[in-house]
């Protein structure tokens, strides 16, 4: 036994070393694979907090910090103890037990102690969490919506008011994702659209969503507040320097959990103007008129990038969705000559907000991403749905 | 002796099986089974086959997260891998071990012949049966498995298939077993013990229990209602968490943590109680403190009523509250100081020896500790702003309920496993298990603490690439954590439950105290039929 033991104990020495060997070369194989930081986004092997660029988060990473070396301190000064004592107090070294068991000095010693230190602890963070909640005083509102599964920001009270648009993950990304073929400093961080906002100006975002409960979470600015359906709740931060600064949703929203970031620009106040401003003529260029009446093919090819951008993550590409979710290949409703059906759909959602409702999207997004719905893969219906229709729907 | 065991058991005592008493063989003993010690048995083999079941869906997390990039599942499945570990984790390995334990250990810890109720404690294990095989079986049904993660926050829960429906059916039917357990061992511990087993006399491990039936008690109906209200929100049109209908999602999370943190006491309490019994055996000195553990037991689990809203400062609460959770919060890190440091008063000047149950132990304190400072860590609020819901908080109550709960169970199995089979294990393979988990655990967990503050939020599918090594790291960790589970079952429970192994003492343990050690090993069928006369310590009987 004692022998069979003994050999055991040589070839799992042995193995573990091969594991450690083969654990070096896969980490530096992984490390070959060519990332860098990214500026405003995760470092390669980050090991503590994000570079802050708001007070708050500079508080934050001081209160870490601090903490992080009490602790160590206590660890080392607690488990010094133990293991002095467990090398020296062994039976193997001859060393007979002591027979206290009980001194009411010490437990009153050892209780007041780390009380006085957790309350001196809480005190240190008590001034960031009062300032962490003044929103008063703000220059800039936006407010950030949480949607399945992207971001819509609503600029709401000082400059750029008015502007709105949705910020989504870049869908090379979500393919890349999908095939297992990752790559990119900003892989899973890229939007469409980010958030401008300026430099050393206050800026409070007003957090909602439409559907669950989502949280918009930007490490550098020190931002974390969930985003609630049904609620509005609210935080801010007063960015120091220009640049871009990137996050992700913070609360588990359903599948595509992990493909809804955030991208927050930080640009000087002349920046800021000239976006301001271009957006605005964007925004006016690209309004639809709702009273337009479209060709079909025009409607179609419409469709196929608001279907492609909303619908595709879960009806999929080919409209046969998956699982729970229904196909729209071949679906009576979509293939209804009656369009009454499949509006109400597309506004109020369906099986308890699984189908969301999309009215953010405008009357000819919708009438044109149901055309397409109707002309695509085997459906061909020649079916053609107007905006004008989707207006007298939504009264 | 004599009132120890009736003469049968004695006669039989020293043999590996206990055919003493004319008791049902085959399926009947364990079907109809009415002794705690059957039953204790059963529970603990059924929670290590959930624990197996967990383990096996952790691994699935870890297999795709080993890579960015989706390499194994998609995004729907992984969700539900996520949630899925969590509940069968929680409600189906930790909660019924303890359960187990307590109904092994407690009747003999007092010298009681049994549990209060027999039958209920039957009840109470075989409803699992039937609640494990609804959740894990919620897998195969049309949309799969509950994916809105173990909290099952709504409104996220209004959108789940049929399975969501059936996760919440088998976490009342398991709610409902964790209760009559606990009211089983409330009254057993108030009205079995033996004369002379005073209350302050009492094994800490049945006064960690005692505290923890009543937190059962107080907090399963809470957590039942938050999942009733979730049903019929999703069935019968009422709007409790639908905000669409005016509900409020914030008050489903208030609900849920105001069950959610006293069960993390649950979860750790009885593992306290085990270690409490294991260092001074170990150490052949009496435990440091014994009074100010009971009461240090008692203040965490008060406190664990207050502090629930920890877990919602990203919710947008108001600055007093968040100030009032943030302090309250931290106030636990007093009471649970006191018991590490009466743990390392009892090590300290003693005659130590370093067999598995001691090795377990030491490792618990170490690491346990770890997770308890991060702990602190979280419950400043403005830090826990940049942590909440990234991996540092995976990594955070992974070292207090991996290494906490988990690690106190193996050191009570090696240390109690002898009084139960009969057979001592070995300690050359003892101690690989512990070193292999030890070392493992760290490896999986310890870079999580990097991949949270760094940013990368929890419950992902994939991630950016510049988190891809730790993650790989943690991957390897994991799978080498799983097979050291592996090997436990294989190489030291399996044949311990063959009988095979150097027969074992009644007290295998030098200095170790209490009734257990009082009758043979293995345990005879029956223990304490008569109330035994205790010494003036309660640790002998004396007649």
């Amino acid at each position: 036994m004692m022998m069979k033991n003994l050999t055991h104990g040589h070839s799992l020495s042995q193995r573990c070393a091969r594991l450690s060997l083969g654990l070096g070369v896969i980490l530096t194989s992984g490390l070959a694979q060519a990332v860098n930081d990214l500026p405003g986004g995760p470092k390669v092997n980050q090991l503590n907090l994000h570079e802050p660029v708001t007070q708050i988060g500079v508080q934050q990473h001081f209160l870490h910090n601090f903490m992080l070396v009490v602790c160590i301190a206590i660890f080392v000064a607690v488990f010094g103890v133990m293991f002095y004592s467990i090398l020296k107090h062994r039976k193997s070294l001859g060393h007979k037990p002591a027979n206290f068991h009980e001194s009411v000095a010490v437990e009153i010693a050892w209780t007041i102690v780390p009380f006085i230190i957790v309350i001196g602890m809480g005190a240190l963070a008590t001034r960031t969490v009062v300032a962490m909640k003044d929103t008063s005083n703000a220059d800039l509102t936006v407010k950030a919506t949480g949607y399945q599964w992207k971001w819509g920001y609503d600029y709401l009270k000082g400059e750029g008011e008015g502007i709105a648009f949705l910020s989504t993950l870049d869908v090379a990304h979500r393919i890349m994702s999908d095939t297992g073929k990752p790559a990119g400093d900003n892989y899973l961080l890229k939007v469409d659209n980010a958030l401008v906002v300026p430099v050393n100006k206050k800026v409070r975002i007003i957090t909602t969503a439409n559907d669950v409960i989502h949280a918009w979470m930007v490490p550098s600015l020190g931002v974390k507040q969930d985003a609630i359906p049904g609620f509005v709740r609210d935080t801010w931060f007063r960015a120091d320097k220009v640049g871009d600064y990137y996050g992700q949703c913070a609360e588990l929203c359903g599948k595509e959990h992990a493909y809804m970031p955030i991208h927050v620009k930080v640009v000087t106040a002349e920046d800021y103007a000239k976006w301001v401003d271009g957006k605005k003529k964007e925004m006016a260029a690209l309004a639809d008129d709702p009273t337009k009446e479209w060709q079909l093919a025009e409607l179609v090819a419409r469709g196929e990038k608001v279907y492609a951008a909303n619908c595709a993550a879960c009806h999929k590409a080919d409209g046969k969705g998956a699982g729970a979710i229904k196909a729209l290949d071949a679906s009576a409703v979509v293939l209804d000559a009656e369009h009454d059906k499949q509006i109400a759909i597309m506004l109020n959602g369906a099986a308890n907000g699984a189908m969301p409702a999309w009215r953010t999207l405008s009357d000819t997004e919708i009438a044109a991403v149901m055309t397409y719905t109707k002309n695509s893969w085997s459906n061909s219906t020649g079916q053609l749905v107007q905006p004008a229709a989707i207006v007298a729907a939504r009264k | 002796m004599s009132a120890v065991l009736d003469p049968q058991g004695q006669a039989g005592g020293h043999a590996d099986d206990h055919h003493d008493h004319a008791h049902p063989y085959g399926w009947r003993r364990w079907l109809y089974a009415t002794n705690h010690k059957d039953i204790g048995t059963m529970y603990l083999l059924f929670s290590f086959a959930m624990l197996m079941v967990g383990g096996v869906l952790a691994l699935g997390i870890r297999a795709e997260l080993f890579q960015p990039g989706l390499q194994f599942v998609n995004p729907e499945l992984f969700n539900q891998l996520t949630t899925m570990h969590g509940l069968i984790m929680v409600f189906g390995a930790i909660m019924p071990a303890f359960v187990g334990f307590a109904n092994w250990m407690i009747p003999l810890q007092i010298g009681a012949a049994d549990m209060a109720f027999a039958r209920m404690n039957n009840l109470s294990f075989w409803l699992l049966i039937p609640a494990a095989l609804t959740l894990v079986g919620s897998f195969f049904m049309p949309g799969g498995a509950p994916a809105a993660g173990w909290t099952l926050y709504a409104p996220l829960t209004l959108q789940m298939g049929p399975s969501m429906d059936a996760a919440i059916f088998a976490m009342h039917i398991m709610g409902a077993s964790s209760i009559m357990g606990s009211i089983n061992i409330i009254v057993t511990i108030l009205n079995m013990r033996a004369p002379g087993m005073t209350l302050m006399k009492m094994p800490l491990f049945c006064w960690t229990w005692l505290i923890t039936a009543y937190l059962l008690i107080a907090v399963m109906p809470v957590l039942a209602g938050a999942i009733t209200m979730t049903l019929t929100d999703r069935h019968f049109g009422t709007n409790f968490f639908n905000p669409a209908g005016g509900g409020d999602p914030i008050m489903y999370q208030h609900i849920f943590w105001f069950f959610g943190h006293p069960e993390v006491y649950i979860m750790i309490l009885p593992a306290f109680g085990i270690i409490s019994a294991i260092i001074p055996a170990f150490a052949r000195k009496r435990l440091f403190g014994y009074t100010s553990m009971v009461y240090a037991t008692a203040s965490i689990a008060i406190l664990s009523f207050i502090v629930w809203a920890h877990h919602m400062y990203t919710t947008g609460m108001p600055v007093t509250g968040q100030l009032f959770f943030m302090y309250a919060t931290m106030l636990i890190a007093v009471p649970t100081g006191v018991k590490i440091f009466n743990w390392i008063a009892t090590m300290w000047r003693g005659s130590m020896t370093f067999e598995t149950p001691m090795l377990w132990s030491v490792g618990f304190i170490f690491v346990f500790t770890m997770g308890g400072f991060t702990g602190l860590i979280l419950a400043m609020a403005p830090i826990d702003i940049q942590l909440q819901d990234t991996y540092y908080v995976v990594a955070h109550f992974h070292y207090v309920l991996v290494a906490g709960s988990l690690f106190g169970m193996f050191a009570g199995y090696y240390y109690w496993a002898p009084k139960w089979t009969g057979v001592m294990y070995s300690e050359f393979r003892g101690k690989v298990h512990f070193w292999g988990s030890l070392i493992f655990f760290n490896i999986t967990f310890f870079p999580m603490h990097f991949l949270g503050l760094a940013g990368m939020p929890r419950r992902y599918a994939d991630y950016p690439m510049q988190f891809a090594d730790f993650n790989m790291l943690a991957s390897i960790g994991a799978f080498g954590f799983g097979f050291m589970q592996v090997y436990f079952f294989l190489a030291v429970v399996v044949p311990a439950m063959r009988g095979k192994g150097e027969p074992a003492p009644q007290k295998p343990w030098e200095a170790a105290e209490g009734l257990e050690w009082e009758v043979p090993s293995p345990a005879p069928w029956h223990t304490f039929e008569t109330p035994p006369k205790l010494n003036a310590t309660a640790t002998r009987v004396i007649g």
